[in-house]
Formats: structure tokens, sequence, C-alpha cells
């Protein structure tokens, strides 16, 4: 049994007889990567590195690593490099091939390496004693080394040297230098075929037949080569060329080579090499005719070109310029739309009128069968993506043309959207935009925590015919009525949409639409946008839509007060006789193992994601539906299911690449129940920590208490604990996401950010379960799938300030404090918002009575009361608890 | 020199606890780590430990005879700074070579008295080498990434100078500790091997690491295996982890070990984690009964402790290992 060779980087790479080829990234070498050396002799290693991390990312298991450059200090540029890599960990993951000819850049680049890596290379080139004395050297810095099939006389390029210098070396290195054959990795040579030269008419098949004598016969020892070598007679040719190199692998790997230097864009899958070509190609790899060079050379004249361009279901490619892009926008498919609009250019000659032409039949046709239910949003965001392609091709020359012209084209309907104050939160809003935008509207995003007054500069400077908000959390819903009353201060009369997940029309008709004369129009999803602006911006229907919406709204406020008279409140007192009633004497309580924060940095997105909960993701997309078994309905299944592979497969890239990073805090500390509040033991930093909470008032049926979530703690000095923690999953998202806008990609930036979010609250439910079986350990023998942890049957709670039982956002100060959660990357916004927003926090509860309920509407008296308790306003109390009083400010 | 390991084989060995935690017990002043030699030295000497090899030479031999008579098999010499890189902040570059040998002949001295009160039962001293205070694949300027405070040869020098001081005062063992940069380590163990080859001696090598927290890396960044990895080129008597963890949280990591080296498996845990004012205070029963656990399944060969253990926490941590086997070291792990 051969033992397997073992590499590390920062992590381990273990490669034995059952694994598959080992890919080692080769861009980072200045002798075959133009760019690089370009980069590194510009002194630019910051950008250098990033080529890099594109290796690891592109799944390179070892990167190469070569500075021989005749310009360069070869050894202080790969010392350089090399620290820097170190410094980053998502490259120095993986182990580090050290590339040189000379033997003092080598031994400078092994002092830097802590993982053990490989040398490439050393040979019998210099003789026996300096071979000997380099693999001892190796040896002690603790790599590996590939070995070249080279010694005093020279290179190997038959069968028969290949061996022979190989056996030689293998033997000095295993019995002399006790170098383990495991880590030995030979490199017999890969040179050029199909040169014209006869004598290199065997070196492909001499190269495969050396790799299986090797592994048969030097027990241990690995093969790996160069594998670009091969095709050297075709540069230009990359059709050829990708042929050659897949050909030439497939039949190495046949042969045993196991590893190998290969630009992993430069292959074509074997088996879908066109037949002809594969038997040319294979005809001079194997040698096994006396023309197999014309007829190779014969042939790629003809394929000259482009290769790896997929000719499959292309029959659509038959039809029109107008019938292509319209395939295009409505399958989604983006390959061919920058050639098809250069050929519509040319038939229209104005892009204006290709964008008002084929383009907008397109997206007419495109929202035509989203308003029929006949596609859904996926798809529709796919559309756009290939609506903003086309149209960034088309920019420069709309702007040449507005230059001659001098004049600005006619405009399309102009639509601010922005995310207020505070809130971070943008899927929504940027689902809503393009779905406007596939409608012909031209939208302006101003992005995320827009205060007001640069909402109204931008209104004005676009001169823009409708104003939309959007926000997630509950102060939002403040500073839209805040916006509100700006407009009219400004006697400004354009219409305000208002949108997202906290908003409601109830709230939109009791507070916004009172404090604005011009026409506020709730929008309850992304499908109703397109259908409430037209109509807001349509002269002729504007006058009666305001007229109605109004009203409306009127009738909604009328009839909300009605309804506050008939519910039924009960003074704060009674209601906190009417607590819950825990027998804390039977409460075996726990210890957590520590008390204080704890951290958890970089946390396993493996590990989080399988406590994704999908079904609020297809909610995101406006997909109805639980999961799993949306994927099997007979309306939305289809999408759905296509969505949800899309979603896995850029988790896997996620989780591969590690794009984003989790990180946690978490804390216990003792606690003691006071009245409605939690005070909390730290230490003499922050003696009185008191967390306040808020208790239902409506009148309980029968042996229904008035919960508060103070009531799951235990009076008593000395006997319970209060845990607390913050969680987020969005480090690195912006950089994600920055990259798809740069690509016009909504669709791949939605997907990323809903992504975010669903990790994020992965990693609370992962957390919790941690924390409930191990942290604080009171529930260590619990066993549940990930649908009970959905469906919660586990014991204890974990409520999130400004989430029903706790909705004041303002406990998250305290709660930050306490965590420290800074350290670990997550801040809060003046409205109490999580930045990240792909974020949550929380308190844990861990009394087995404890239960999430919603608080409901709370009386003047406890908002009082609750004012007094937290040291601070009525007023103030009521601006954060607004959407909670049962009374009207 | 073949000794230990036959030793190793039939039974569980037990090295010491804390040295800073007994010589805190003392509340030393600088006039007493300055002793008379070093009385008008340029720098401040107190808190520099290893010094006390010399100028509290009883207070040192004490701490090793109470660690042995509690039931340590191995002491460590009271080195885990003298290098001239970690010496350089007194200014004492220049009595490495005599701190590393005057620690290794007092310890050496206690151990030879006790073996001799009962031969069965031979102690033995192993040469601790510290991490130094740098850290060779880290950059300590974050505006610098590139940037290293020490060399590998830096700390090669260093470490050589280390390792003919103790081994010229009698250790039987080296021991590269509280590796949390596994380029120190490698560092530490390529002048072990270029000092065995030029003098022709040699002793056995333990080597052991840190998992800094839960993230179950080393302050450098390496997983456990990658660390294993990235020694196993030495043929070490021992392979393990100690300090930063308390035994309840080093388990994962030390069965990771056991999985995977090819050596012999050592632990020596701190006394718990430390609590709100840096302090360990778990009991010598409750670190008995984690480090139960992990010996039970049979993951170590050495066990010990590290930051806050004492006698008595060895004098528990020798009986339980008593009652268990060691682990098998597989032969191709």
């Amino acid at each position: 049994m051969h033992r397997p060779l073992k590499l590390s980087g920062l992590e381990a790479v273990v490669i034995t007889p059952g694994s598959n080829f080992v890919n080692i990234g080769e861009r980072t070498n200045v002798t075959g990567s133009a760019k690089f050396l370009k980069l590194i002799k510009d002194d630019q290693f910051d950008e250098a590195l990033s080529v890099a991390l594109d290796q690891v990312r592109g799944g390179a298991q070892v990167i190469d690593v070569n500075m021989d450059e005749g310009m360069l200090d070869s050894e202080s540029a790969m010392v350089r490099f090399l620290n820097l890599m170190a410094s980053e960990p998502e490259i120095s993951r993986i182990p580090v091939m050290i590339d040189s000819s000379k033997w003092d850049v080598i031994e400078a680049g092994l002092k830097c390496l802590q993982g053990k890596g490989i040398v490439n290379s050393i040979s019998l080139k210099a003789g026996e004693e300096e071979f000997i004395r380099q693999a001892k050297l190796v040896r002690r810095y603790g790599a590996a080394t590939v070995v070249m099939a080279f010694d005093e006389l020279g290179q190997a390029d038959t069968y028969q040297r290949r061996i022979d210098i190989c056996k030689r070396a293998y033997d000095i290195l295993v019995n002399q230098v006790h170098f383990p054959p495991e880590d030995i990795i030979f490199d017999p040579n890969i040179f050029p075929v199909a040169t014209g030269i006869d004598e290199h008419r065997n070196y492909a098949l001499d190269f495969f037949k050396a790799t299986k004598w090797i592994r048969e016969n030097l027990f241990g020892a690995h093969v790996s080569g160069g594998v670009s070598n091969v095709s050297f007679s075709f540069r230009g040719n990359q059709k050829v060329r990708e042929a050659m190199h897949s050909a030439f692998l497939y039949h190495a790997i046949q042969h045993g080579m196991d590893m190998g230097i290969v630009n992993p864009t430069m292959l074509e899958v074997y088996d879908e090499i066109p037949k002809d070509l594969l038997e040319r190609v294979e005809d001079v790899l194997l040698n096994r005719r006396e023309d197999s060079t014309e007829r190779l050379l014969e042939f790629a004249e003809t394929v000259k070109g482009s290769a790896k361009k997929k000719e499959l279901d292309d029959e659509w490619r038959k039809g029109t310029v107008e019938e292509r892009i319209n395939h295009s926008l409505v399958k989604g498919i983006i390959d061919f739309i920058d050639a098809d609009t250069e050929e519509a250019l040319q038939k229209y000659g104005k892009p204006l009128n290709v964008i008002e032409g084929p383009l907008m039949v397109g997206m007419n046709v495109v929202g035509d069968l989203f308003g029929a239910g006949k596609m859904f949003l996926p798809q529709v965001v796919k559309s756009a993506r290939v609506m903003k392609k086309s149209v960034a091709w088309l920019t420069p020359f709309l702007e040449e043309e507005k230059r001659k012209s001098g004049k600005e084209g006619q405009a399309a309907a102009k639509i601010l959207l922005a995310t207020v104050k505070g809130d971070v939160h943008d899927i929504g809003k940027n689902i809503v935009g393009v779905v406007l935008a596939c409608n012909n509207y031209n939208v302006i995003d101003l992005g995320v925590m827009v205060p007001a007054e640069k909402i109204l500069e931008a209104a004005k400077r676009e001169k823009v015919d409708v104003i939309g908000l959007s926000g997630l959390i509950t102060p939002s819903l403040d500073e839209m009525v805040h916006f509100a009353k700006e407009m009219e201060r400004e006697k400004m009369d354009l219409p305000l949409l208002i949108g997202g997940a906290t908003t409601s029309r109830i709230h939109t008709a009791v507070k916004i639409d009172p404090v604005y004369s011009g026409v506020v129009v709730h929008v309850l999803d992304a499908s109703r946008s397109v259908p409430v602006a037209s109509e807001l911006i349509n002269q002729d229907t504007r006058g009666a839509f305001k007229a109605r919406i109004k009203q409306e709204y009127v009738d909604l406020r009328k009839d909300h007060e009605g309804r506050q008279q008939l519910k039924n409140y009960i003074p704060l007192d009674e209601a906190r006789k009417n607590r819950v009633k825990v027998d804390w004497s039977q409460v075996n309580f726990q210890i957590p193992t520590f008390t204080g924060r704890k951290e958890l940095v970089n946390y396993s997105l493996e590990e989080i994601r399988k406590y994704i909960d999908w079904t609020p993701f297809f909610q995101t997309w406006m997909l109805a539906g639980r999961y799993p078994g949306i994927l099997k309905d007979t309306v939305v299944g289809v999408e759905a299911t296509k969505l949800f592979a899309e979603a896995n497969t850029m988790l896997d890239e996620i989780v591969a690449n590690k794009s984003l990073q989790a990180n946690g805090v978490v804390a216990f500390y003792p606690a003691v129940n006071r009245g409605d509040d939690v005070k909390v033991l730290t230490d003499e930093d922050q003696p009185n920590a008191t967390f306040h909470f808020l208790r239902q008032q409506n009148k309980k049926a029968q042996n229904l208490p008035n919960f508060c979530l103070a009531d799951f703690v235990s009076p008593k000095e000395g006997q319970d604990y209060f845990g607390m923690f913050a969680v987020t999953s969005g480090i690195g998202l912006e950089l994600l996401v920055e990259k798809h806008k740069a690509n016009h990609d909504d669709y791949s930036e939605i997907m990323a950010k809903a992504l975010a979010d669903r990790l994020a609250e992965a990693f609370a439910e992962c957390l919790h379960e941690k924390v409930r079986k191990e942290f604080w350990g009171y529930a260590s023998d619990e066993k549940l799938t990930t649908d009970q942890l959905i469906s919660e049957e586990y014991n204890g709670i974990r409520p999130a300030p400004g989430y029903p039982a706790c909705p004041d956002h303002t406990e998250k100060k305290l709660l930050f404090e306490l965590l420290d959660a800074n350290k670990v990357g997550i801040t809060l916004t003046e409205s109490y918002a999580m930045y990240p927003g792909a974020a949550v926090s929380g308190f844990y509860f861990s009394n087995q009575n404890s239960k999430y309920f919603g608080l409901g509407k709370i009386e003047r008296d406890q908002v009082e009361d609750y004012a007094r308790r937290k040291g601070i306003s009525v007023e103030e109390v009521e601006k954060w608890l607004a959407p909670n009083l049962s009374y009207d400010i | 020199m073949n000794k230990i390991q036959g030793i190793l084989k039939e039974r569980i060995l037990v090295l010491d606890g804390a040295m800073g935690t007994m010589i805190q017990r003392h509340t030393l002043e600088e006039v007493d780590f300055r002793g008379d030699r070093f009385k008008d030295h340029k720098s401040p000497l107190k808190g520099n430990n290893d010094l006390l090899s010399i100028t509290q030479s009883d207070i040192i031999k004490d701490i090793h005879r109470q660690y042995l008579l509690a039931g340590a098999d191995i002491i460590e010499t009271n080195t885990f700074s003298s290098t001239s890189i970690a010496q350089a902040d007194y200014h004492l570059e220049h009595i490495v070579y005599e701190l590393n040998y005057q620690s290794a002949k007092i310890a050496k001295e206690v151990a030879v008295e006790i073996t001799k009160s009962n031969p069965e039962n031979p102690r033995f001293v192993a040469g601790a080498l510290g991490p130094t205070n740098r850290t060779a694949s880290l950059s300590p300027d974050v505006n610098n990434p590139g940037f290293r405070a020490v060399s590998f040869d830096d700390l090669r020098i260093a470490y050589k100078e280390q390792v003919k001081g103790l081994l010229d005062g009698g250790a039987d063992v080296l021991l590269v500790e509280t590796v949390f940069d596994t380029l120190n380590a490698k560092a530490a163990l390529f002048a072990i091997q270029e000092y065995f080859e030029e003098t022709g001696k040699q002793v056995p090598i333990m080597v052991s690491g840190t998992i800094t927290d839960a993230s179950g890396r080393t302050l450098s960044g390496q997983t456990t295996d990658a660390f294993l990895i990235s020694l196993s080129h030495v043929p070490l008597l021992s392979i393990g982890l100690n300090c930063a963890l308390g035994a309840a949280q080093l388990r994962p990591y030390l069965q990771v070990l056991n999985e995977h080296a090819p050596f012999f498996v050592s632990a020596y845990p701190n006394a718990g984690l430390p609590n709100e004012f840096g302090h360990y205070d778990q009991s010598p029963k409750e670190m008995g009964v984690q480090m139960e656990e992990f010996l039970k399944e049979g993951l170590v060969n050495i066990v010990g402790g590290c930051c806050g253990t004492t006698p008595d926490h060895i004098r528990v941590i020798a009986e339980v290992a008593k009652k268990y086997k060691p682990r098998e070291v597989a032969q191709h792990a």
C-alpha cells in the first residue's frame, strides 16, 4: 500500500492513491504568464496577489510560484511574494510549490513556508553530490520535491533515458538520503509534439510509457508535469491546443500521472472534443500514423479561432436579429447579446432605436409573461440582466450621439429608489428596481441608508417622476413619516411609493398619508410596482388614481379608529399580576460552561448551511410555497427547482471560496428578574446592566398569562443565567456584490444578498443549537432534525430585539455593548439596524416555560412606566414603539 | 537514549506542571531576580523567570523537586524564554548559553536525586525551547503584511545556541513547545537537526503546539492536521498540544493527533480557561476528571499541565494516568 503524500498550507492536503488528479495552479509564474510578470516587474504585488487568489478560487489544490526572470531579483521577489501570500488566509490555505531553477531562490522560499510545500525542482544535473545536498536540505525544511528527469548529460528525451534517470534518482533519495518515497514527484519532461521533427514523434508516447513504468517500479513516487508544453507548435490555435491538452491529460492520467501544472481555462472536456479532431490529436500523441502531424496541421487550418463555444441547441441563432434578441431576453441568455446588439445597431442606425425597438419589444413580452404568471421573478431578473448588458454596450454610442446632437434624448419616466436612513436592507428594493427597469422606467437607485435631504436633493436634480422608499426595520417607518413631512414642507407633489417588510397599508394610511398632500401609495410587492407607477405617471389616469387612493386611505383610517375602541386592554398592574408563573424551586438551573463573551470568528459556512430554512428564500423571490414541497409545485415547481439549484451553486462557490465570512459572538451572565426587567451581573465595569422588557396588555382568556420575557428569568439572586448573541454572515458581501454590479448582473446580486440573509438566520439557528447542547448545555441530549429546528421544537428561545416579543430596537444598544459586537464586525446604525444587514442578534432564555409571543398593543400606562425604567422621555418611547401603541399620538 | 521510548510503550508518562505559577507563590521582587551577580545590570530584570535558574537556583530546584515528588516522570527546564531573541528584552543575550546550561544542570541534579531514591522509576529532564516573542510567518504590522520581525535564520541561530546549552547541561530530551507559529518550530527543529549532525549527539525530540481558541487553529492559522503534517519530516518522539485551552477544550484536537500522528502523543493543557481576572482556577480534581476523558479514550502517551497547574494538579493527573493504558502508535498512520 502506498503511503499518501501529505502536504499543508493552513489546512491539510492529503493525496492518496484514490485521490483525483491534483491540479497545480500555474498563473503565478513569471515564465508562463506575461500578465503576472508585468505585475511583478511593475512592483504591483497586491495585484499579483489577486492572481494567486484567482487560482485558489479556481480550484487549484497547490499553487506554483515562479520568479525566474532575468530582469528580476528572483530571490527577493520570491520571499516578498510568499510572505504576502502567507498574510492572505484564503490563499495560504493550500500548499505552495516553490518553482525555480536556482537553488538559492528555492532555499529562500523554503524559509518562508510554515506548511509542507513542494520544491520544483531538483535533479542530477550538477551531479550526485549536489543532488544529495539539496535533497537533504529539502527534507530538513520539511518539503516534498519534484525531481526532473535530468542528469549530467542533459534532459531525458527518450523512454529509456527517462526511466534510467528516475530510477537512479529514486535509489539515491530513498537509500542514501532516506527521503520518503511518497514525497518524491517525478517530472519526466513533457515536450512539444507535432513539430515536424522526426525525433519528436515519440515524445508524448514515451512520456506516457515512462509514467507507467515509474508508477509501477518506483514504489510510492508520484508523476507530474507541465501540460501546456505539449501543444507548443499550435500556439494561436486555441481549439487544437485545448484538445491536445485534454487528450494528453487523459492518456497521462490513464498511465498514472497524478499531479500536473494545468491551466484549467485551456482545457476542453475530453468527451466533447469533436471525434475527427480527437482522432488526429491522438494519432499525434500516440504516434499512430506516419502522416499524423500533417493531418493535424491540415485540420488545424480549418478550426482556427474561437474555441469552446457550444453549438448545442442553437437553432434559434438562425432567426432574424429581432427574433434572437427576443429569445435572449425571454430566456435570459447573456452569451450572444453583445454581438446581436451590434448587429441591431447596424440595422437600426441609432442606439435609441435599438432600445426602443427590439429591446423594448422583448422586454414587453417578458413583462406580459410575468404579468400573466407565466414567468417568475428569477427569470425576469435574468431577462433584465440581458437588457442591462445590451444597454451597457450601447451606452457609448448613446453618449456619442448626445454629444453630436447636443440634446438629451427623450427620457423615459424616472423613478428614484432609496432605502431610508438607518436601514441597510435592500433586496426588495433591488427587485422593484429590476422589475421597473424591465418596464422601461429609468430607475435611479440611491442605495441604502440614504438621509431624507439627499433623496430630496436627488429628486429635484434628476427631475424624477416618482419616489419610492424602502425599509425593513420598524424605525424606518418613522423615517418614512419624516420624509413625507419634508416633502410637504418643500411643497413637492411627487407621488411617493412605500414598500418593504415592515411597511403596511394601514401604517401608510394612518401615519404617512395624513402628513402629505401629494399621493402616497403602499406597494405590497414588486409585481404591483409597475401598474402603480404607470397609473401615477400617465397624465390621463394620474388624477383619478390619486383621488381613489386618498379616499381609500381615509376609509382605512376611519375603520382603524373604529376598531381600536373594540380592543380590550387591562391596566399594567393587573397584567403584571397575571404574569407567567414558574415554580422556581422545581427548576434545575444549568450553569453555562463559561461566563462573559466568546467570539466565533470565521465560522464554517459548510456547517451553517445545513441549518438554512429555505421557505423564506423562495418568498424573497416571490415564489409562494413551503420548502421542499415548493419544488414539486404544479405552478412554480419548475422555476423553484431551477432557482434552488442556482442558489446552491452560488452557495457552493461562496463556501469553497469563503467569499462570505461568518462571525458571531455569544455571552452569558448571571441574571436576576426584577419586575419586567432582567438585571445582568457582568463585572465591576458594568454593575447595573439592565434589559427592559414589555408585557402584553390585552385581556386574556382564563389561564392564559400576560407574557413578558422577563418572566422567564428567576427572581432569586445567584440562580439563573441570561444569554445573548449577535451573528453575521455578511462580511465580504459588498465585495461579492460589487463584482455582479459591475457585470450589470442584478440576478446574481440579489441572489448573493438573499443567500447572505439566509446564512445569517441559519447561523443563529446553528449557534442556538450549540448554546443549548454545549455552551450553556441545558439540553445536551437534544436530537432534532432540521425540520424540527425550523418548527422550533426545542427548549428555550432566542427572541430578537425589534421583533414581536420585544419590539424595542433600542435595547440593542446595551446588547451590543455587552457583546462588544463590533469586535466581530457587527455594528448598529443610528436607527439600531445591524450592519452588515445579514445579521441576527438576540437574547437566550433557557427556561422550559419560555416561548415566543407577540407583544401586541400596549397602553399609555406601560409606556410611561417603561420610559421611567429606561430613563428616557415618554415621547422617545412612543417614537420607537409607535407600531405597538394602542392609542394615537 | 531509547530508554524513554521503551517506557512510553509500557505506560503513560507524566510531565510536570506550570513553572510560572509556582514562582509567583514566592512573590519575588526586583532585587531577588537580580541576585548578587546582576545587581548592577542596566535594565529591570523582574519577571525574567528564566534568570532565576542562576540567581535563585534553590527556588527552581525546589519546584522541580515538588513536581517529581508529585509524580512527574519528566520535568521541563526553566528555559521557556532562554533564547537570545527573547532575552533581548532584558539585554541578557550574552548569557543565553549559561542560562540554558544552568537550567538543565539543576533540573538534572534534582532528577538524578529523585531517581536514586527509586531507580525503578527513572526521571527525565526535557530541555524546553519556547516559541520566542516573535513570529516568522506573521507580520506584526497590519499595514505591511509582507514584513517579518524575525527571519527563519535568526531563529535557527538563536535556537542552536539554546540547544547547545541544554544538551551540555544534561537534558535527556528536547521539547519544542507552545508552538503558535509552525515556522518558528520548523526553525527550531532545523537547528536541532543541524546541531545533531555537527556534533554527533542525539536525543529524542518532543513537539507541542498551541491551538489558540475554538477555531481549532494555531495563532499562525493552521489546523491541527496541517500542523502535524508540517512537522512530520522530523522523526519525533512525540507530538502534542499544550497551553491556551483547558483539558476539555483540547480533546477534539487530540483526537486528530491520535488518529494521524505516527509519533507518541502528549497533552498538557491549562488548568481550565482563565476567569474574568485572567487567573486559572480549575481545581486539581476538576482537571483530573476532564483529563480522564481522553485518557479513557486512549488518546495520549504523555500528560501534564501548563498554565495554572501545580504539584497538586500533577499528583491527581499522575494518579489518573496510572489507571489507563497508553495510546498505541500505528506504524503507518
